[in-house]
């Protein structure tokens, strides 16, 4: 593989223009890049993207590559690897970075072994020491943490964990050099027959909403689910849940927040009938501020809760629902 | 419908975090006396799924793992559960690998097992919460792979799969052979009935060495690892939180909206 280095990150469109994920990942190529004197590029594959593609070359980095095709329109593992794996081959980056996302989180793995090299998925923190990158990542559902580092094998990839990263602001005075690709897609062998959409339809998104409530089993069963419901609609907050609630089908998979669920980062997190588990806090650990209510005081969510009450939900909820009420009149 | 089901065993992920222990020089986990191995959740997920679609449509169900000794317990689990067969890698050379040598010692397993329709794995481990090896072992069997699922279905020799995204899901037509790596929504495992615990009782378990897979020494385990790891720690964290009372849980609960008031987050 030829070497000619730099950091390369595999930006995401979005509906209208560029994911969240794009600007913290060019963050944090932008700083390892520094790092280690390299150029940064960036990679965006869609279709008919170039509003995108700007937003794009103004967070920082010096190139942008785009592939912009059909085929690319909606994200296929197949696709995306047939433009991706020989773009890296031929670009030969030190580090390649890509966001834990619905799909890059499919793509990566199969990426790293088709090049043969190494990943550390779900990272939390990125930094160079002796020239190679060393990668943080939680294990054992964020009981752990373990710190790796791919000593041979290029490039080194990783991907990082959403909401995690500060995103690069866009700069009016900078613009990146931007070169369209050559797209030669393989054969998709899956084939998409419906998309089903889940989430709320109504209130802020989960991901990003500024304040989110979350019920879990302690709730007892689908029919106290509008206790979570009221008090979220009474703060204009997003619905979340644990896997829990969402195994038992109370709420889609879409609701559930957590390392295997949507990672979060609200100002304010209540949660009703969620004892914490480590599972669950890795996906709401960068919340500013978070309010536990259970029954159990030893419950492992006070560990992590600024405010707490320890007490029967069904007591506390209306109580807490009706007095924010007033507050706001 | 000949099904692969590949299987971890892992440290139990319900450890209290005031329990959970690493041992940092060595780089493991100690585990708390007395709480045992399990089998990873989503690969008895995936197997539970697997017995479904045997049950629908016959077959046979193999379970496959890389492993310890210990790892029978869970294997023998799988054939109480409805395997019908089970294999345990077990050879010291494959010991401290990293997913890609992992995905590697699996992959020519299943090759060695041969005549397959479809492999199921888990989305991750618990352990390691990697989701590498199943999308590995699915690129280097070449097979359509596909994570995370939570909806499988055979109709008229296609295999439908619901997929995960990120507001909902997308439904698949996926060519057999493939290769599947499944959530927990899929199917909720069934308990071992009584009739499975006697047939795990008997069962063989044929044990796999490197050298039976083709696989040299370097090619795997600890020698074979792209990615090394440096430290292995717990981060500890104090707490801080304000408990909020009254002379009633009601009276708890307005006192927290005013608190929550008061400290601008409303
Ligand atoms: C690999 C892996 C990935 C996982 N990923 C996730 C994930 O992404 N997200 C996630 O959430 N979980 C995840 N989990 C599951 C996680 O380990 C826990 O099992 C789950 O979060 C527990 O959900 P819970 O808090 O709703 O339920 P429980 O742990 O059962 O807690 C219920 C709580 O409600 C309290 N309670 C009961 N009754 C009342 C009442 N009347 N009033 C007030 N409080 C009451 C109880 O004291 C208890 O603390 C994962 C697990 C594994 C192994
Ligand atoms: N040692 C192993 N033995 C059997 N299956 C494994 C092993 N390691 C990983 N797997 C499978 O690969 C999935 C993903 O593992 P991981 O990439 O470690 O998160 C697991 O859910 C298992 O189905």
């Amino acid at each position: 593989m030829p070497r000619s280095g730099g950091v390369m990150v595999v930006a995401e469109a979005a509906e209208g223009g560029l994911a969240p994920i794009s600007a913290e990942l060019a963050a944090v190529g932008r700083t390892l890049a520094d790092e280690l004197s390299q150029p940064l590029s960036a990679v965006l594959l869609g279709s008919g993207a170039a509003a995108a593609v700007e937003e794009l070359a103004r967070l920082g980095p010096d190139r942008v590559l785009v592939a912009d095709d059909l085929g690319l329109a909606d994200y296929q593992a197949d696709a995306y690897l047939a433009v991706l794996a020989p773009l890296v081959r031929e670009e030969g980056p030190e580090i390649l970075l890509l966001g834990q996302t619905p799909s890059m989180r499919e793509l990566a793995p199969r990426l790293a072994f088709r090049l043969g090299t190494g990943l550390t998925t779900d990272c939390t923190a990125l930094r160079i020491e002796d020239g190679v990158m060393v990668m943080t990542k939680p294990v054992f559902g964020g009981s752990a943490l373990s710190e790796l580092s791919i000593p041979e094998a290029r490039p080194q990839i990783a991907t990082v964990r959403a909401r995690v990263f500060q995103p690069a602001p866009p700069r009016q005075d900078r613009q990146a050099e931007v070169r369209h690709l050559e797209v030669k897609l393989d054969a998709v062998r899956t084939r998409v027959l419906e998309t089903v959409r889940e989430a709320a339809s109504s209130g802020p998104r989960l991901k990003d909403a500024k304040v989110v409530v979350s019920g879990g089993r302690g709730l007892g069963g689908p029919e106290n689910w509008n206790y979570v419901e009221q008090l979220a609609e009474t703060l204009g907050a997003a619905v979340g849940a644990t896997r829990a609630v969402t195994d038992a089908g109370w709420v889609p998979s879409a609701f559930q927040v957590g390392l295997t669920g949507v990672t979060i980062s609200p100002d304010l997190y209540i949660t009703v009938g969620v004892s914490g588990a480590v599972q669950h806090i890795a996906g709401c650990s960068g919340a500013r501020n978070i309010v536990a209510i259970n029954k159990d005081p030893d419950a492992n969510i006070f560990k992590h809760a600024r405010f707490g009450v320890v007490a029967d939900y069904k007591q506390v909820v209306p109580a807490l629902t009706q007095r924010i009420k007033e507050l706001r009149g | 419908m000949n099904i692969i089901v590949t299987i971890k065993q892992v440290p139990d992920p319900d450890i209290p975090p005031n329990h959970f222990k690493v041992d940092e020089a060595a780089k493991r986990v100690i585990a708390p006396p007395g709480v045992a191995p399990v089998m990873n959740g989503y690969d008895a997920n995936a197997l539970e799924a697997a017995l479904r679609l045997k049950e629908e449509h016959g077959g046979k169900v193999t379970a496959l793992s890389l492993g310890t000794a210990e790892a029978r317990d869970t294997l023998k689990r799988s054939i109480a559960m409805g395997a019908d067969e089970a294999v345990l890698l077990d050879d010291p050379a494959l010991l401290d690998g990293d997913s890609y040598t992992t995905a590697l010692a699996l992959a020519k397993a299943i090759g060695k097992i041969g005549a397959y329709d479809l492999v199921l794995c888990g989305r991750q481990a618990s352990d390691t919460d990697a989701g590498q090896v199943a999308l590995g072992i699915g690129e280097l069997l070449g097979l359509p792979t596909v994570s995370p699922a939570i909806g499988l279905e055979l109709a008229n020799g296609s295999l439908k799969v619901n997929r995960m995204i990120e507001d909902g899901y997308q439904v698949l037509e996926v060519p057999l052979p493939a290769l599947v790596a499944v959530s927990s929504e899929i199917a909720e495992p069934r308990y071992p009935p009584l009739r499975g615990i006697m047939a795990a009782g008997r069962a063989q378990i044929p044990v796999w060495s490197a050298a039976d897979l083709g696989l040299g020494a370097s090619d795997v385990g600890a020698a074979g690892r792209k990615v090394a790891v440096r430290r292995l720690y717990v981060e500890t964290r104090e707490t801080r939180c304000e408990l909020i009372e009254g002379d009633s849980p009601a009276e708890a609960g307005a006192a927290l909206a005013q608190r929550l008031r008061d400290a601008k987050l409303i």
